[in-house]
């Protein structure tokens, strides 16, 4: 299970690094969604993992799992959910104005 | 418990959606509650600043949950200072914005502004971890509809870039959060400076990886070079408002790093000992030389004031980086100096470039309307940015020189090499802005004086001005900061933390 959680969270991150280094505004936000989904597993993680188990303590039981990495979880997934939905629409109205989605300023175009 | 602690929160947080909703076709209200709302925040954030002075740090429990478990404000001296200079900063901007006619070029200027605010100061009051990450958010997401307020396509690329930039710093700033969570089972700030002073030997290393990653965030929030690449086209294609209104961002990063670092990780912390500052120092020397070599140059003015803010935090994360008390009370004069003279710089740069419709810094163009004026306003600023005598920045820069005295081969040459770099950079650019344009005879297109906008450059100078002139009560309250900064024990007790069984 740890093997399973840790090279999700590398791989997510790997591809998520690769592809926001790309050129065009559209995989460089496919690359900060992965990178969200990375950092969501991996604030699960960061609460212990555990399988199974109610998120509550109880008398009898001393085993539980972390509830406050889970509501952590939520905020982030909120936050990130809401962030990606900005970039699009400034991706989209930057595609609109200039005809093109490359991210980078071109050459000149900064300096005026 | 003190309610007021909240109201710099509440108050434009239930501002804004009412200036959305009720009022959204309807400028001239905007205004009037936009104003009003902020001159309440400076009025309040006041208040805080003396309550700050006279007691001990003050902790506001939300939904009245004890501290490690619910969230926690907390106002003390720094949190009061930074409430304070963000109310009064914004208020100007905003009397500027207002006077130029900037916030009726697009929808909305007024709400996201109010949003903005909220972000900022609870971002300065929050006293746990995860609730500065969702305020940082809360500033950056109102930051986003700020940058490109009024549009067109430079603006919007820029825009594009500065979402991206950041979007990746929130997502390293959660990677931070989670492993220092997974070390230490705790976010609250108080409790993480109890956990982190006595943490098991085994923690050591895992530690030290949570606090460069939260370092590395404040860093791309504070445009720390090699971090700083959003800086100079974001704050160069804003409108010029907003620009001046962020100069208080990047001192969001500066302040995170001096909350969590002279609290959390203090260079006495036997898990972290000193690294933070070995890392910060060379960091910042080379900011301050990217940024003085910036402002020499840069081909428009825009960009020349965003590398002069690139060189002041350089300048302000070299006195930071020796967490000492006097280091830090250098630090916050300097903050507090740097803040308004590159506020009041980009208002000015935005005055120059709606008179001569560019801003180029590579051609002299004719006279400007108000050409005397502005020229008046650029050379003090001038001055006070590039910290000679008479203004505050000169002082700001002795004090930190007089803090570093121990680093005489490095620090020293770095700042008064850079220095002169820099006053080398303005005095090129007002010449060739308003010496130049003499040799034209073209008479100014007349413009009408814009009563609010001058009022508002003035107003920041004049604060510049008391800064200088009342240097010794100031510094001797921000030695008095410095020193509760330095001590966290007064912050640890008044989150009135449970015993450990």
């Amino acid at each position: 299970m740890e093997f399973l959680v840790a090279s999700a969270v590398g791989v997510l991150t790997g591809a998520g690094i690769y592809l926001i280094l790309r050129l065009r505004t559209f995989p460089v936000i496919l690359g900060l969604a992965l990178l969200s989904y990375a950092v969501n597993v991996f604030i699960f993680a960061s609460g212990r993992i555990a399988i199974g188990l109610p998120p509550v303590l109880s008398y009898d039981d001393r085993d539980y799992s972390d509830p406050l990495t889970q509501a952590l979880v939520l905020t982030a997934i909120v936050i990130s959910f809401g962030m990606t939905a900005v970039i699009v629409m400034m991706a989209l109205g930057s595609f609109l104005e200039t005809g093109d989605d490359g991210i980078d300023m071109t050459d000149g175009e900064d300096r005026r | 418990m003190n309610h007021w602690i909240i109201a710099p929160v509440i108050l434009p947080a239930l501002l804004a959606p009412l200036i959305v909703l009720g009022m959204r076709n309807d400028l001239v209200l905007q205004r009037v509650f936009g104003l009003a709302g902020t001159l309440a925040l400076l009025l309040i954030s006041g208040g805080l600043l003396y309550t700050a002075s006279v007691n001990p740090p003050e902790v506001y429990f939300l939904g009245n949950w004890p501290a490690p478990f619910g969230i926690v404000l907390v106002l003390d001296r720094l949190a009061a200072i930074m409430l304070t200079l963000t109310a009064f900063l914004a208020l100007m901007v905003q009397l500027y914005a207002i006077g130029t006619g900037w916030d009726g070029r697009g929808k909305h200027f007024h709400a996201l502004f109010q949003f903005q605010l909220m972000g900022l100061c609870g971002a300065f009051l929050t006293g746990d971890a995860f609730n500065l990450f969702v305020f940082f958010e809360v500033l950056l997401i109102a930051s986003y509809g700020l940058m490109i307020h009024g549009g067109g396509r430079d603006r919007l690329r820029a825009g594009v870039q500065y979402v991206a930039y950041n979007l990746l710093g929130s997502t390293l700033f959660l990677f931070g959060l989670a492993t220092l969570y997974s070390v230490t089972g705790t976010l609250n700030m108080a409790d993480l400076a109890v956990k982190v002073a006595s943490l098991p030997e085994g923690d050591a290393a895992l530690i030290r990886v949570a606090g460069v990653l939260l370092l590395l965030v404040f860093a791309i929030k504070g445009a720390l070079v090699p971090l700083h690449f959003w800086l100079p086209a974001t704050y160069a294609n804003a409108p010029g408002p907003v620009a001046a209104l962020f100069a208080v961002m990047t001192k969001v990063g500066a302040y995170a790093t001096l909350r969590l670092y002279s609290l959390v990780f203090p260079p006495d912390t036997p898990a972290t000992g000193a690294l933070f500052g070995d890392l910060l120092l060379p960091a910042a020397l080379v900011t301050l030389a990217v940024g003085a070599l910036g402002v020499l140059g840069a081909v428009t003015l825009p960009r020349l004031v965003a590398f002069a803010a690139i060189a002041s935090m350089g300048t302000l994360f070299i006195a930071l980086s020796g967490f000492t008390a006097e280091s830090t009370a250098a630090t916050l004069y300097y903050l507090i100096h740097s803040t308004l003279a590159t506020g009041a710089l980009f208002l000015i740069a935005d005055l120059v470039q709606a008179r001569r419709g560019d801003s180029s810094l590579r051609h002299a163009c004719p006279p400007i309307a108000q050409q005397g004026l502005i020229a008046a306003l650029f050379f003090a600023t001038a001055i006070a940015l590039a910290g000679m005598p008479p203004l505050s920045g000169f002082l700001g820069k002795l004090l930190i020189l007089d803090a570093t005295r121990d680093n005489l081969t490095t620090v020293w040459p770095t700042i008064l090499v850079t220095s002169l770099v820099i006053i080398i950079g303005f005095s090129r650019a007002g010449s060739q802005l308003f010496w130049k344009s003499h040799a034209s005879p073209a008479d100014p297109a007349p413009r009408a004086a814009e009563p609010l906008a001058f009022t508002a450059v003035f107003a920041l100078l004049a604060a510049l001005v008391a800064l200088t002139l009342l240097a010794g009560p100031v510094t001797a309250y921000l030695q008095a900061t410095a020193a509760e900064l330095m001590d966290g024990a007064a912050y640890v007790a008044a989150n009135r933390l449970p015993e450990l069984p």
